[in-house]
């Protein structure tokens, strides 16, 4: 195994991700960069890849950049777990929750 | 490498800055009119100057496409009394919703009279307003022929309170027929189709630019405003704008009572961005502001969770009913057709909610019981109204990902477990400027619009204003030349809003909103004294002499939120000001006064004023329903209006 270079490095926010863009259908088109009123994103330094969130603190959680994605897929919500939804199955009362990952 | 530390976890580096940095570049821009925002409000006001003629420029923090509080969406248009299916009046139900002090009566009115025509403008230049592919035939409200559909919102009263369904008598409506004067939209389309049609019209649009301050008559407080400075929030790039008007559309201020931005996406209802910009301008131009003491407390997003993540009972959540933890049903109404779309329960019915859990008649948590409901409102609550709200379909989106399914699962309601807001979260956005009937503030050549508006109302009161705005502007810019801006003016303005990137270290504008927040929450909260207040002002008068000089930014993204904490400051300083001069208890502006305590006693019935001359506060006052006949005065001033715009 191959011993990785330790930074020191401060803590991440929360959020500290507040989407997760998927690199397969992700072509870095930056749309997502342009709708974002808060500048959460910048474009990545290497085109054609998913941009960088350089800015999750900031995310208001408006969806923009999610609906407005011209390649479905390639950006969804990730929600802290602190807000992650709860439900009930109405036949069997069981109770759910959002484990996506 | 999609997070920023990824960059550093792999190679020890940052990315570079994606922009270029432009701090010491200037750029000119000569305009009829700026529109400061571009928002619901702002888009509207730019498209009906442009529309009437004037060159029109727009100045958006963000990217005009999806920026604004509306810019996501929106499911409601709400007060549209004019539209073809209303069965009252507009005028009257313009009086009904006027009838409390404080309001404000010029934009009711724009807004009862306009609404309708602006929704069939907005239908014009792309935005959906019926159901066209017919996906909700058979919901309650849908009107077969114009395929418009009616929300049970205010179908029986001016209200969503426990009292929305109490029937209200409208002289115009006999026959007490659903008042029908609110219309579900497809909100979603609209920024789109706003940006698109600006476009078209030729309006200049500056994205990620910051207006910070106003440029007045020879840098005269109080004379004419004759343009406004930016900063461009990615490059740092200063911006000159001379315009023969400007209209202020940066609405409220929902940043200045919370502590940071993370934890819940800070207010998932209002972004940062919305930091009292317009205000803190106009003040510092010297414009009259009113019913700035009035702060409300925050109640929805509260810094723990997403707003409208309320699993029903919260504004997009029509006819859910709420059950109890075993689906026993509550006394909670279900803001729908049997309710007149009431969202909170009456104090009596919470009592015996209450009573209920004590007992173990009832047991949490609560549910929305989307199963219970008919499919085809269900599917007009789930993918209508929170496909189209605000900020709801990412979590219609995600919910569904993860397994939720509205017909066969219960959505797990927040209220009572969560707790209540603390009372020092509030909203700061109740005040702004003083308007007369042309939307113009009391300098010449500046008007407001939508949110920045005082007492002012939601979307579609933003889109009436605003389209009616950049009317006003637009005529008054065919009487009056370009004003001479004061270069001193500019100069002073510029080392003002570069003084953070001068430093390397001191504080961040995190750490100063934080700072700013905490003597708000401190000092003018839910107990107001004059010993309280004094101390506030102590306390930021200290923020700005001490740690504003210690602001420093190390980007221009972080020079832009520095500027707006300077922003904040200033309205928090009105704010106290404000609060301070009512030296009386009111239940309509949310101001209790320890010291003050009698209730709205009537020598303080009254709007009081706020304005900087000489630098110095002034305090003034104008008297409740100082906008005299909404209706008279309405056909006074628009006897050139021509209803819905017809394209040449």
């Amino acid at each position: 195994m191959t011993q990785q270079k330790t930074y020191a490095l401060p803590n991440t926010t929360t959020p500290g991700s507040n989407v997760i863009f998927n690199p397969a259908k992700c072509n870095g088109c930056n749309h997502c960069v342009e709708v974002c009123q808060c500048d959460v994103y910048i474009p990545n330094p290497v085109k054609g890849k998913p941009p960088v969130i350089l800015h999750p603190d900031e995310c208001w959680y408006c969806g923009c950049c999610v609906n407005d994605c011209p390649r479905p897929g390639a950006v969804y919500f990730n929600w802290p777990v602190q807000q992650r939804a709860y439900w009930m199955d109405k036949k069997t009362g069981k109770i759910l929750r959002d484990s996506q990952t | 490498m999609t997070r920023w530390h990824d960059f550093i976890e792999k190679d020890g580096k940052a990315p570079a800055w994606p922009y270029p940095i432009h701090y010491d570049k200037e750029q000119e821009i000569e305009t009829d009119i700026l529109v400061i925002g571009g928002g619901i409000a702002g888009c509207w006001a730019a498209i009906a100057a442009a529309r009437n003629g004037a060159k029109v420029a727009i100045a958006e923090k963000g990217d005009v496409s999806r920026s604004g509080a509306g810019g996501p969406g929106c499911d409601h248009w709400c007060n549209v009394p004019a539209n073809p299916l209303s069965n009252v009046d507009p005028d009257e139900w313009a009086s009904a919703m006027a009838d409390m002090p404080f309001c404000n009566g010029i934009g009711i009115q724009i807004q009862c009279r306009e609404d309708w025509d602006t929704l069939v403008e907005m239908e014009q230049i792309g935005g959906k307003i019926r159901d066209t592919k017919d996906e909700y035939v058979g919901a309650k409200g849908r009107d077969a022929k114009s395929k418009i559909m009616i929300s049970p919102r205010y179908t029986r009263n001016v209200s969503f309170g426990p009292d929305a369904a109490d029937r209200r008598k409208f002289k115009s409506n006999p026959q007490d027929k659903m008042n029908n004067t609110v219309i579900r939209v497809w909100g979603t389309t609209f920024k789109a189709a706003l940006k698109k049609e600006c476009k078209k019209l030729g309006v200049k649009i500056f994205d990620r630019v910051m207006i910070t301050s106003l440029l007045t008559e020879k840098g005269v407080q109080g004379a004419r405003v004759v343009g406004a400075t930016g900063l461009n929030g990615r490059t740092g790039e200063f911006m000159i704008f001379k315009s023969k008007a400007s209209i202020v559309a940066t609405a409220g201020d929902w940043s200045l009572y919370l502590l940071n931005t993370e934890l819940a996406g800070y207010n998932t209802f209002r972004s940062r961005t919305i930091t009292g910009d317009g205000n803190a301008m106009a003040f510092r131009a010297g414009a009259e502001l009113t019913l700035m003491e009035r702060t409300g407390e925050m109640r929805l997003a509260t810094g723990f969770r997403h707003t409208w993540y309320g699993g029903a009972g919260d504004a997009s959540y029509e006819n859910v009913p709420i059950v109890d933890a075993k689906g026993k049903r509550l006394p909670w109404p279900t803001q729908g057709w049997e309710d007149g779309g009431a969202m909170r329960p009456s104090e009596k019915d919470m009592a015996k909610i209450l009573a209920g859990l004590k007992s173990g008649q009832y047991q949490l948590p609560f549910f929305g019981d989307f199963p219970a409901m008919k499919d085809i409102e269900r599917s007009a609550t789930w993918d209508l109204m929170l496909g189209e709200e605000s900020t709801t379909k990412n979590i219609t989106d995600s919910y569904e990902r993860a397994g939720f399914n509205p017909s066969k699962h219960l959505l797990m309601n927040f209220s009572l477990i969560e707790g209540n807001t603390p009372t020092q979260w509030r909203t700061a956005g109740g005040g702004g400027p003083m308007v007369d009937w042309n939307l113009k503030t009391t300098l010449d050549g500046l008007y407001v619009a939508g949110e920045n508006m005082f007492a002012a109302g939601d979307h579609s009161y933003a889109a009436a204003t605003g389209r009616y705005a950049g009317r006003k502007a637009a005529a008054y810019t065919k009487q009056v030349a370009q004003g001479a801006v004061s270069k001193l003016q500019i100069n002073q303005e510029k080392k003002r809003v570069y003084a953070p990137i001068k430093r390397t270290s001191g504080i961040d504008w995190k750490e100063l909103h934080a700072g700013i927040a905490k003597a708000m929450q401190y000092f003018c909260s839910e107990y107001k004294t004059d010993l309280l207040l004094n101390m506030g002002l102590d306390a930021l008068k200290e923020i700005e002499e001490v740690h504003v000089p210690r602001l420093y930014a190390l980007d221009p993204h972080k020079l832009m939120r520095a500027v707006e904490d300077l922003s904040l400051l200033t309205h928090g300083q009105i704010i106290i000001n404000a609060a301070l001069a009512r030296k009386a208890s009111s239940r309509m502006l949310n101001h209790f006064r320890i010291d003050y305590p009698q209730l709205d006693p009537p020598e303080w019935d009254k709007y009081l004023t706020i304005k900087l001359a000489n630098d110095k506060v002034k305090i003034g006052s104008k008297p409740q329903r100082y906008f005299g006949d909404m209706v008279k005065n309405y056909e006074k001033y628009n006897k050139d209006y021509t209803g819905v715009y017809k394209r040449k």
